[in-house]
C-alpha cells in the first residue's frame, strides 16, 4: 500500500516518476486524438490498429535478434510496430473503400489476421530461443514497471509531439469531422487530413505499446472522448476534457502497477478509465444520466403545476394526485382542494400566460420560441420584454372589447 | 426544347454566366445518374433545379461541386475553370447530411464558414466573432448562438447553415433542397435571404422539390431527369408539357393544380408553342 502511494505521488524514484509522466502524456495524447477518431466514427480502425502491430513488431524483434543478438531495443520494435500497423489501417482501408464490404467487416478481418501473423511470429521468436524473448510479452498489455528510463523518455517525447500535432490540427478535424463535403469544399484537404488524423492515431498506438500494450490500446484512444462527451457539447472542451480523462487513467495505471510489479499496466489504465467513464455517464451535468433524470422530475413538476393551475383557473376537479401534491406543496390549494388566495392569483397568471403564448402564435407561428411554450416555460422568461409588454397591450384591447362586445348586444 | 440564349455576338466569354457545366456525366458503377447535361446559370438571379426523386438533381449538385467526381465534363464559373475559383462558392449541404448530436454550438458552426480566412492557425479575433453573430442576424438566430446545435428545430438547423454559408461571403450559393421539411416561417425567412444576396450581387442555385413555389422564387430553371430536359427563364420552360415530360408522365392533376396559373397549358396555346 504504502509502494502506491509512493508512486501516485511521485515518491518511487526518478525512473518511476518519469514513467508515470510519460504514461499522463500518453493518455492526455490519446484522450485528445481519440475525440476526433469518435467523431470521426472511426474508433473501431483504433482497435485495428492496434492489434496489427504485433507482427511489425515482433518481426523488428526477430531481425534484430539477427542482428545484435539482442531484439529488445525500444525505437525499432515501434518503427515496425508503425509499419505493420500502417499496413493494417491502409488493408482495412482498401477493403471498405474498393469493395462491397462493411468497414466492421474489414475491421474484423485486418485485425484477427494481423494479430494471428503475429502470434505466429511469436512463437518463431520462442524457437530462435535469443536473449529478452520474455520481452516481447510485456508489448502485449504493457509493461511500465520495467521500462528503461530513456525508454520512459521517448513514450513521454513522443506523446507530446502527437498532442501538439494533434492541436495544430484542431481546426481542419473539426470541420472534416463534422461535415466531410462542406470541408472539402472550404479548402481542407480531406484526403491529407484524413491521413493525418491515421498517423496520429498510429502515433498514439505505437508510443502506447510498451505502456498500455497492444491489445488495450484501443481503450485509450475510445474511453477518455466518449466519458468526456458526457461533460460537454463542444469540441474544443471535449479535447480538453478527454486528455485530462486519459491523462488521469495513464497516471494512475504506471503508477498503480509500478508499485505491483505482477500487474499488468494496461489493465489498470483501462480499469481506471472505466472508472472515470462511469463518474462520468452518472454525474456530468451537461448529459449524464442523473443529471437527465433530475431534469425530467424537474419538468414533470413544472407540468403538473401548469396543467393544475389551468385546471384551477377554469374552476374544473383535479384529480391526480402528483398535481394535488404540487398545488399544496406550492401553497396554492388547502387540504381540502380549495383554492387559497395566492393559489388564485397564481391560477390567474398561468392562464393570462397561456392567452399571451396563444396570441404569439397568432401573430408569428413559426417563431422558434414555442420549444420553450413545450417546455411549459412562462412567456416573460422567454421572449423579450417589450415584446410581451406588446403582447399584453394587445390582449388587454382584446380583452376589453371582448367585455364591451356582450353589453353592447344587450 | 428550349435552350438559354447565347449573349449576341459574344460566343467566347462564359463571363457572363456565374457557373456553365457542359457534358457533365456522373455514375455510380456503370450506370449514369447524370448524362451530359450542360447548364447555364445566368448571375445575380435564382436558379433552380428541378426533377423527379432519382433525376440525379443532388447528384449533379455534388459533381459540379467536385464533392464526388463525374465520369466527364467541365465546370466553369464566372469563364474560369472550377479549381481557380471554389472560394467563391457556399454550399448548404442537406441537413441530413451531418450528425447533429456533434459537439458544437450554433456559433462554432457558422464559424466554420471562416475557414478559409482563418486556416489552421490564425485567431479569431473581435471582428470575426461580430461578423459570426451578424450572419445569425440576418438568419434571425442571434439569440441561439451559444445553444448545442442538436436542440435546434429542423428549420433552425437549415437557418444555422444559411448562416454558415453567409459566413463566407460566397459570389454563388448552392443549396440541395434548403426548404424540404422546414417550417412556413423559416421558408419566408431563408427566401428573403437568398433574395438579399442576390440584390447584393450573389447567385444561388438551389435544388427544390416544391413545384408550387418555382415560379415564385426562381427566374431560371434546369427541368432534369438524368438528361436535360430543358432550360431557361422560368416563364418559358417550366411548362406542362415539359413538366411531364420531366416527370416521366407521373405528375398528378393534384400537383398540377397547385402549380401557378401560368404553367398550365390555356386552351388557345400549346406551352410549346408559347416557347417558340
Amino acid at each position: 500500500m504504502n509502494a502506491l502511494f509512493e508512486a501516485l505521488l511521485m515518491q518511487a524514484g526518478f525512473n518511476t516518476a518519469l514513467v508515470c509522466i510519460g504514461a499522463a502524456l500518453l493518455g492526455a495524447a490519446a484522450g485528445g486524438v481519440g475525440t476526433f477518431i469518435l467523431l470521426r466514427r472511426r474508433s473501431l480502425a483504433s482497435d485495428a490498429a492496434g492489434h496489427a502491430t504485433l507482427p511489425g513488431l515482433t518481426a523488428a524483434f526477430i531481425i534484430m535478434a539477427w542482428l545484435t543478438g539482442d531484439g529488445r531495443w525500444m525505437p525499432a520494435l515501434m518503427v515496425g510496430a508503425a509499419i505493420s500497423a500502417g499496413l493494417g489501417l491502409a488493408a482495412v482501408h482498401a477493403l471498405a473503400a474498393r469493395t462491397r464490404l462493411p468497414e466492421e467487416a474489414a475491421i474484423g478481418a485486418v485485425l484477427s489476421v494481423f494479430f494471428g501473423a503475429g502470434v505466429v511470429l511469436m512463437t518463431v521468436v520462442q524457437v530462435i530461443g535469443t536473449g529478452g524473448q520474455a520481452g516481447i510479452a510485456t508489448y502485449l498489455l504493457g509493461s511500465a514497471a520495467g521500462m528503461l528510463r530513456h525508454e520512459a523518455a521517448l513514450i513521454a517525447a513522443m506523446a507530446f509531439a502527437t498532442a501538439v500535432a494533434a492541436f495544430l490540427l484542431r481546426r481542419p478535424l473539426t470541420m472534416l469531422c463534422f461535415d466531410e463535403d462542406f470541408a472539402a469544399m472550404n479548402g481542407v484537404a480531406v484526403r491529407w487530413i484524413d491521413l493525418a488524423l491515421s498517423a496520429l492515431l498510429l502515433a498514439v498506438v505505437v508510443t502506447g505499446l510498451k505502456v498500455v500494450g497492444l491489445v488495450l490500446s484501443v481503450a485509450l484512444s475510445i474511453i477518455p472522448p466518449v466519458a468526456a462527451r458526457f461533460w460537454t457539447n463542444r469540441v474544443h472542451h471535449m479535447v480538453i476534457v478527454a486528455a485530462a480523462i486519459g491523462a488521469t487513467g495513464g497516471y494512475v495505471g504506471a503508477a498503480v502497477s509500478s508499485a505491483a510489479h505482477n500487474l499488468p499496466t494496461g489493465a489498470v489504465i483501462v480499469l481506471t478509465l472505466f472508472t472515470l467513464f462511469i463518474v462520468s455517464l452518472l454525474f456530468a451535468p451537461a448529459r449524464g444520466l442523473l443529471a437527465g433524470v433530475w431534469r425530467h422530475q424537474v419538468f414533470r413538476r413544472r407540468v403538473h403545476r401548469r396543467q393544475g393551475l389551468l385546471a384551477l383557473a377554469r374552476g374544473e376537479a383535479i384529480y391526480d394526485g402528483f398535481t394535488l401534491r404540487v398545488l399544496r406543496s406550492a401553497g396554492w390549494i388547502r387540504r381540502d382542494g380549495v383554492p387559497t388566495q395566492t393559489g388564485r392569483r397564481a391560477a390567474r397568471e398561468a392562464a393570462r400566460d397561456e392567452a399571451l403564448w396563444a396570441l404569439h402564435r397568432q401573430r408569428q407561428p413559426g417563431d422558434g420560441a414555442f420549444r420553450y411554450y413545450h417546455r411549459v416555460m412562462p412567456i416573460r422568461a422567454v421572449l423579450p420584454p417589450d415584446v410581451v409588454r406588446d403582447l399584453e397591450r394587445q390582449f388587454d384591447l382584446a380583452d376589453v372589447a371582448a367585455a364591451r362586445e356582450p353589453r353592447r348586444g344587450a | 426544347m428550349t435552350n438559354i440564349p447565347d449573349t449576341p455576338g459574344k460566343r467566347t466569354g462564359d463571363e457572363g454566366w456565374a457557373l456553365s457545366i457542359q457534358g457533365l456525366t456522373v455514375s455510380y458503377g456503370a450506370q449514369a445518374v447524370v448524362f451530359s447535361v450542360d447548364w447555364r446559370v445566368p448571375r445575380e438571379s435564382m436558379s433552380v433545379i428541378v426533377g423527379p426523386n432519382g433525376a440525379g438533381k443532388s447528384t449533379l449538385l455534388k459533381a459540379m461541386l467536385g464533392i464526388i467526381p463525374a465520369v466527364s465534363g467541365e465546370v466553369r464559373i464566372f469563364g474560369q475553370p472550377f479549381a481557380s475559383q471554389r472560394d467563391r462558392i457556399a454550399y448548404v449541404p442537406q441537413r441530413a447530411s451531418v450528425d447533429w448530436d456533434f459537439p458544437a454550438s450554433v456559433f462554432d458552426v457558422v464559424a466554420m464558414g471562416q475557414y478559409r480566412e482563418l486556416g489552421w492557425w490564425r485567431r479569431r479575433r473581435a471582428q470575426h466573432r461580430a461578423h459570426v453573430l451578424e450572419c445569425l442576424e440576418r438568419v434571425g438566430m442571434r439569440d441561439f448562438a451559444d445553444r448545442q446545435i442538436g436542440q435546434l428545430s429542423g428549420g433552425q438547423r437549415q437557418r444555422v447553415f444559411m448562416a454558415r454559408a453567409l459566413a463566407q461571403r460566397a459570389d454563388i450559393y448552392v443549396l440541395d433542397e434548403p426548404f424540404a421539411g422546414v417550417d412556413a416561417a423559416t421558408e419566408r425567412a431563408l427566401v428573403e435571404v437568398l433574395r438579399s444576396v442576390v440584390r447584393e450581387g450573389a447567385t444561388v442555385l438551389c435544388v427544390h422539390h416544391d413545384l408550387a413555389t418555382v415560379t415564385e422564387y426562381f427566374q431560371h430553371v434546369l427541368l432534369l431527369n438524368v438528361r436535360r430536359i430543358a432550360a431557361g427563364p422560368v416563364h418559358e420552360v417550366f411548362t406542362e408539357a415539359l413538366l411531364q415530360e420531366t416527370y416521366g408522365g407521373r405528375l398528378t392533376a393534384l400537383q398540377l393544380a397547385r402549380m401557378p396559373d401560368q404553367a398550365r397549358p390555356t386552351p388557345s396555346e400549346t406551352p410549346l408553342a408559347k416557347v417558340s
